[in-house]
């Protein structure tokens, strides 16, 4: 087989496809990516009136999007977290990959967000003027900061590609930068953890909207410790599937099942941790929050795109069929099942930003108000695409040239 | 940390819902006095700027039971505003003495997390840049900035009259902070030609807005929620006031949800 031009970058004793095979795999990203751009051009010269938001739907297709994407992005401070401080030794094969799902999540968001701002020139005024009472400033906060985290913990695996690596300063840097990993991963959970919940409190604080209304512990309303415990049960399923996809995509096997099963497993437990106190919070709000506002619970829903089979999909469909997947060894053990399952349990979650953000807002709440359909426009869909297509570059390119799986070699060149 | 704060003056509205007529005065009188400018497509109802609205409830009885009522919605500068906690930069606040609730538009980041809290839609995000068709500009007030496009506005009780009328009272020799009931009213108050809107310092004893605060008539909109809104609502007719509140309908009064502030 004739050499690929790039072989000297690739990692130590791996094989890749050809250079234009390559390039090819990315045409289709690359132009969702323009598409993307074009819409994010279209919406920072005009202004946010070329989306489908409008004053009732303040929130909309970005946010939701931005809220599932951090929250499948969880995977990387949480494998960090069970990696680098409980010292979980099996996860070792897959963290890279959850490093690099997390930055290309974290980074795409942020994209994302500063659409989202009608003063996208003003967004340092978070850190400038910052409202201690506001949920949304503990989330600018903490995502910007994170997402240094997430740079931080990339680069020494950047550095680590085989020519970089040869410079000497770059080597002892990524070496060195090794040794305080830990520090950096206990400091992205703890950041992470308090802007996963911060986006569920931004909600849970609204105490004028009764679908979204929650009481809680102190000042944190239940939905700040759902969403965080719903991002920890997804984020690993989505590595999960990043991972089975590269697989199959490259017809080698880059991690041994069973750490792809031991996430499945760790991802069912949290799920089951989640659906538990999910149904506590969802009898609470039917039981007391609902009545309190002077509102049922068939109130809430309205119609085909605002019924009831949102909820039950979210919560049953997508979440105690994985959920009990997940937790029972013998049907972890079967890829398919335990990939229909992390299918599932991601889609729930999706399904569960996507009810908080735009169901909240659709319900009416004075009596003589009336529900109002949202219907994102093509400026909204382009640049969520387009964060996925910027997913699909981050990995390949990763995957191509840097050391990303440890147990490549061993699995697949004898 | 609760946000909710106490003022010796506190400006609030009455409006008599038997009064309105619905002819939407105040809505224009709000329109020209705070420099809005006209949508190009004001039939699109979720994108226009109506910081005065009114709304239309019906009894949904037949004939000749059949009853209407119109509601005309300021901002209600909610004594606990839901607005004001979540906003990450604080570009609107609760603080200064007369309880208005402001909004500081140069600061405003245009995230709309206020909008999404607040439940009486009174506030208003610049989708695009206004435009005043030709020769309409000419009709601007000095008195009131014009806002860009991607902040979000919304009622302020025309706080300019506010300033203008402590202003005066201080060049009379009069007292700012203790401003007579006709000293300072909002454009649509003036406006009204019913005299539905009435206007003052719900803590003066003077002022006829304290007394009709507390008429058995009066109700605010949606108290279940526990915004506590400084304009409050009045009819004779009971289908009327059961309309400003959810109300289960079967007796029970779930009370005031939490008004958890955060932080
Ligand atoms: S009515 Fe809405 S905008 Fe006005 S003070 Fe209350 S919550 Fe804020
Ligand atoms: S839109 Fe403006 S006023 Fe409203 S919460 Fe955001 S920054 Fe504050």
């Amino acid at each position: 087989m004739a050499k690929a031009i790039d072989q000297a970058l690739w990692p130590e004793g791996v094989e890749r496809c050809s250079l234009t095979k390559f390039l090819l795999w990315l045409v289709v990203p690359a132009l969702l990516m323009l598409w993307g751009l074009v819409a994010a051009g279209v919406v920072f010269w005009y202004g946010l009136g070329m989306t489908g938001l409008n004053n009732y739907f303040a929130f909309g297709l970005y946010i939701t999007f931005d809220l599932a994407v951090i929250a499948l992005g969880a995977g990387a401070f949480f494998t960090g977290l069970l990696r680098y401080i409980l010292k979980i030794e099996a996860l070792v094969p897959i963290v890279n990959l959850t490093v690099i799902v997390g930055f290309f999540c974290y980074s795409g968001a942020m994209l994302i967000l500063t659409m989202e701002l009608g003063q996208p020139l003003r967004s340092w005024f978070g850190f400038w003027h910052p409202n201690v009472h506001s949920m949304l400033t503990e989330v600018i906060f903490c995502i910007s900061v994170y997402l240094s985290v997430l740079i931080i913990e990339y680069i020494p695996l950047v550095f680590e590609q085989k020519q970089l690596n040869k410079v000497p300063f770059l080597h002892h840097l990524a070496h060195n930068m090794h040794v305080v990993m830990p520090l950096f991963a206990g400091i992205g959970a703890f950041l992470s953890t308090f802007h996963q919940g911060s986006l569920g409190g931004m909600y849970g604080v609204m105490f004028a909207r009764p679908f979204a209304y929650r009481e809680g512990f102190f000042i944190w309303p239940w939905t700040f410790f759902l969403f965080v415990l719903s991002a920890v049960a997804s984020g690993p399923c989505f590595t999960v599937l990043i991972c089975t996809a590269i697989e199959k995509i490259s017809g080698k096997r880059m991690v041994e099942y069973r750490v792809k099963s031991l996430m499945g497993k760790i991802a069912g437990t949290m799920l089951c941790i989640y659906l538990f106190f999910k149904f506590l919070d969802t009898w609470a709000w039917i039981d007391s929050i609902l009545p309190a506002a002077g509102n049922s619970f068939d109130q809430m829903f309205n119609g085909l795109v605002y019924g009831k089979w949102l909820m039950f999909t979210e919560l049953i469909v997508c979440g105690v069929i994985p959920a009990i997947m997940l937790v029972i060894p013998s049907v972890r053990k079967r890829e398919s099942m335990l990939i229909i399952a992390s299918l599932l349990n991601c889609v729930g979650v999706s399904l569960n930003r996507y009810i908080i953000t735009v169901q909240a807002l659709a319900v009416p709440v004075m009596p003589f108000d009336s529900w109002q359909v949202y219907v994102p426009a093509w400026t909204e869909w382009a640049p969520s695409f387009m964060v996925l297509a910027y997913g699909v570059i981050v990995i390949s390119l990763s995957y191509r040239y840097l050391p990303v799986f440890p147990q490549e070699r061993k699995l697949n060149y004898k | 940390m609760s946000v909710q704060r106490e003022f010796h003056t506190k400006w609030g509205m009455v409006i008599d819902l038997d009064k309105c007529t619905g002819c939407g005065a105040c809505m224009v009188a709000c329109q020209v006095e705070n420099n809005i400018a006209p949508t190009p497509d004001a039939s699109d109802m979720t994108r226009v700027l109506t910081w005065m609205l009114v709304y239309k409830l019906e009894n949904k009885q037949k004939f000749p039971n059949y009853d209407v009522a119109y509601l005309p919605r300021p901002c209600m500068q909610c004594e606990n505003p839901s607005c004001v906690p979540v906003c990450p930069v604080v570009a609107t606040t609760k603080d200064e003495e007369g309880g208005i609730v402001s909004q500081i538009y140069p600061r405003c980041i245009g995230c709309r997390y206020c909008m999404a809290a607040c439940p009486y839609h009174v506030r208003y995000f610049n989708w695009f840049d206004p435009q005043w068709p030709a020769g309409m500009e000419k009709t601007l007030t000095p008195f009131s900035s014009t806002r860009p496009r991607g902040v979000v506005e919304k009622c302020h009780f025309c706080h300019h009259r506010f300033m203008a009328a402590k202003e005066k009272a201080r060049a009379t020799g009069g007292e700012p902070m203790k401003l007579a009931e006709d000293a300072y009213i909002p454009a649509c108050v003036e406006a009204c030609p019913t005299g539905a809107l009435i206007f003052g310092n719900l803590k003066d004893p003077t002022h006829q807005v304290a007394k009709l605060s507390h008429s058995k008539n009066a109700k605010r909109l949606l108290e279940r929620l526990g915004g506590k809104p400084q304009v409050y609502y009045m009819s004779k007719r009971q289908w009327v006031l059961d309309m400003l509140d959810n109300d289960l309908g079967d007796g029970s009064h779930g009370g005031v949800t939490g008004g958890g502030n955060h932080g």
